[in-house]
């Protein structure tokens, strides 16, 4: 690929990415996302906002490959999805807690990565995102036709540990800050700059003697150990999984591209955004605009505010491609890369042409 | 042996249309370096063309390549000039910002489509669907080697339009060298449009042939897209000649797969060859041939 030498030099001293970040503004979303359960006690709310930890995690994970390293990887739920069935098949096979996966999902996850990434980043670009994304398909036709290990397409079914939503919003919530924090950290640390250089032109790297395919699989392996354990919590939270499930392209992989686009690639704070933007985009478009069109069709009882609500529902997906389409186009760096464009112009965000 | 040559012949037949799909993406990845992950996605928006056309207008699916080529080349057309190429000019970190936007894309085609022909499952039943002929003991579909025949044309019209027309000439001088060839006088976004038409085109005509023997769900996409992609890596990216060999590698290790190892496995074939590429021949055929 030589299209590195036509994309312009990031100033690595701007933005967030770097060392000292400002502290308060997380600082005060820490403290209210740890207060939040105690006032909201709504299961609904506190289940949303359990998903929005776990696509922190995920997000940050593909942050890290594929915002910090430049190596975009589509193929995010083939780690999850190994978390998660290591959580499902301890719990199923071994007839051990599943709560152990928390520990060994990462570990496992990354026992998938370390193949794929020592064969695959000798591949660049565009070829190694489609390689992640024929790992994601790989993985998805193996838990599906290897019966005999994970039951197929009938999935795997726990009894959860709590009743209460509580205690897992305080493990999402952990797991979120330690990766979150973490990341600032390798980040700001030596790693963090070999993984930029990587991003910005490879072969320079290279000729600088850093070891590029070794920074690759550490940062690829940082990012899959990150989407295991998150794919080791879903199984623990949600008590149910099967192929179609965990190892979904567009439910998982695709939508951690979006976080982390959305939100703002090569960001630290980014992923967190884009989570919260993600999942309140899914659950507008899954509730029909939160029950908006619900609430229509009872009041007009018209049958076809009715279909077009059922169509709505089923809309997410199309909602996505759209959101991918103009996040592309117009805040190509998401919303806080692209912080400084969307406050300075005191504009919403989407009211603008970028195409200069 | 019979089992043996009628597995050769339905992978060939196969190839035939795989080597299409291929040329297309392979042509488009060429002139921009970027994959095209809309592929498949733009072959399932042919293939509902051709199936409107056979139900609701009554044209036989052949005849439909005349309307499926020219929509699904402005299709093309528009995409690359409106959603990707103001894309070259936006500063962004990711290089692959071009790609990821042919993943909404086809998200955006994929459910349009869901939309208008919900995901129920639909097939053009023509007289000739299941009719085959013998040659030796060996069945061949007629729809099949119909199809194959075309596409064999296709690829010929290829070359020849690609190696002696100024138009493609243009467009391998911008493969080989953008910035080279816009000295030259090219006006290389014209051909990057024009690019991206004729690759839609061409997967739109091995849409409307697969038609009259496939089945049809807006899903379907996605499998295709990955078996353009596979295609590709295995020709050596942006090699035509090699997306030919690529594509009749393609079929005949699908059809064997299915015969010899269970149909269950039919889609992992693809991405097994496309390791094992990786792992003992990196750059494809085309390392190979020099092409």
């Amino acid at each position: 690929m030589t299209m590195g030498a036509e994309r312009p030099m990031r100033n690595p001293s701007s933005g967030t990415a770097w060392g000292q970040g400002p502290w308060i503004g997380p600082g005060i979303l820490l403290v209210a996302l740890i207060l939040f359960p105690l006032v909201v006690r709504n299961a609904y709310y506190q289940h949303l906002l359990i998903l929005v930890l776990m696509w922190v995690v995920i997000g940050s994970g593909w942050n890290v490959i594929a915002g910090y390293t430049g190596q975009v990887s589509f193929g995010d739920a083939a780690f999850f999805g190994t978390g998660a069935y290591t959580a499902g098949l301890f719990a199923s096979k071994l007839g051990i807690s599943s709560w152990w996966a928390m520990a060994l999902g990462g570990f496992t996850a990354m026992a998938v990565a370390f193949p794929f990434g020592w064969i695959c980043f000798r591949l660049r670009g565009a070829y190694f995102a489609l390689a992640s994304l024929a790992l994601n398909e790989v993985m998805r036709h193996v838990a599906t036709i290897w019966e005999s290990l994970t039951q197929g397409m009938v999935g795997i079914l726990i009894v959860q540990t709590y009743v209460s939503k509580v205690p897992y919003y305080y493990i999402a919530l952990a797991l979120a800050v330690v990766s979150v924090a973490g990341i600032r950290m390798v980040v700001a640390s030596k790693w963090g700059y070999y993984f930029l250089s990587i991003r910005e032109d490879q072969d320079v790297a290279e000729s600088l003697g850093i070891d590029t395919h070794f920074y690759k699989m550490i940062s690829l392996n940082i990012a899959a150990f990150l989407t295991g354990m998150a794919g080791a919590l879903y199984m623990n939270y949600m008590g149910f999984i099967d192929p179609e499930v965990v190892f979904s392209l567009h439910d998982i992989s695709i939508m951690a591209i979006l976080v982390g686009i959305v939100g703002g690639v090569g960001t630290i704070y980014g992923p967190v955004v884009g989570a919260f933007v993600m999942v309140a985009v899914h659950e507008f478009f899954r509730t029909g605009f939160f029950g908006l069109f619900k609430l229509l069709a009872a009041a007009t009882g018209s049958a076809m505010v009715e279909t077009a609500a059922s169509y709505v529902a089923q809309a997410h997906v199309l909602g996505f491609g759209v959101l991918v389409v103009l996040v592309i186009r117009l805040l190509p760096n998401g919303i806080v890369g692209d912080w400084k464009k969307i406050a300075g112009r005191g504009v919403r965000p989407g009211s603008q042409g970028v195409g200069q | 042996m019979e089992v043996f040559l009628q597995t050769l012949v339905a992978g060939i037949l196969k190839g035939g249309l795989y080597s299409l799909i291929g040329m297309g993406m392979t042509l488009i990845m060429g002139v921009m370096g970027i994959i095209n992950l809309a592929h498949g996605q733009l072959m399932m928006v042919a293939m509902y063309l051709t199936y409107v056309c056979f139900h609701y207008l009554g044209i036989d699916p052949y005849v439909a390549l005349v309307v499926s080529m020219p929509c699904l080349f402005v299709l093309g057309a528009v995409i690359q000039k409106y959603a990707l190429n103001p894309l070259m000019a936006v500063e962004s970190i990711l290089p692959e910002n071009q790609v990821l936007m042919t993943v909404g894309i086809g998200m955006v085609l994929t459910e349009i489509a869901r939309f208008i022909f919900s995901s129920n499952y639909r097939s053009v039943t023509t007289t000739y669907s299941g009719s085959a002929f013998f040659v030796g003991g060996v069945s061949f579909s007629v729809a099949l080697t119909v199809a194959f025949l075309v596409a064999v044309a296709f690829t010929l019209f290829m070359f020849w339009f690609l190696v002696r027309t100024d138009l493609g000439r243009s467009i391998r001088a911008t493969a080989q060298d953008r910035d080279a060839a816009l000295l030259m006088g090219v006006n290389s976004k014209r051909i990057t449009i024009v690019t991206f038409g004729i690759g839609s085109a061409l997967v739109a005509a091995a849409g409307t042939l697969l038609m009259p023997v496939y089945y049809l769900f807006p899903d379907i996409g996605g499998p295709f897209t990955r078996k353009a992609f596979v295609i590709t890596i295995l020709g050596g990216l942006g090699s035509t000649v090699g997306a030919i060999f690529g594509g009749l590698t393609l079929g005949l290790a699908e059809s064997f797969g299915a015969t010899y190892i269970g149909m269950a496995f039919d889609d992992m074939i693809g991405l097994l060859i496309f390791i094992l590429v990786l792992l003992f021949l990196p750059g494809g055929f085309k390392r190979l041939t020099k092409v």
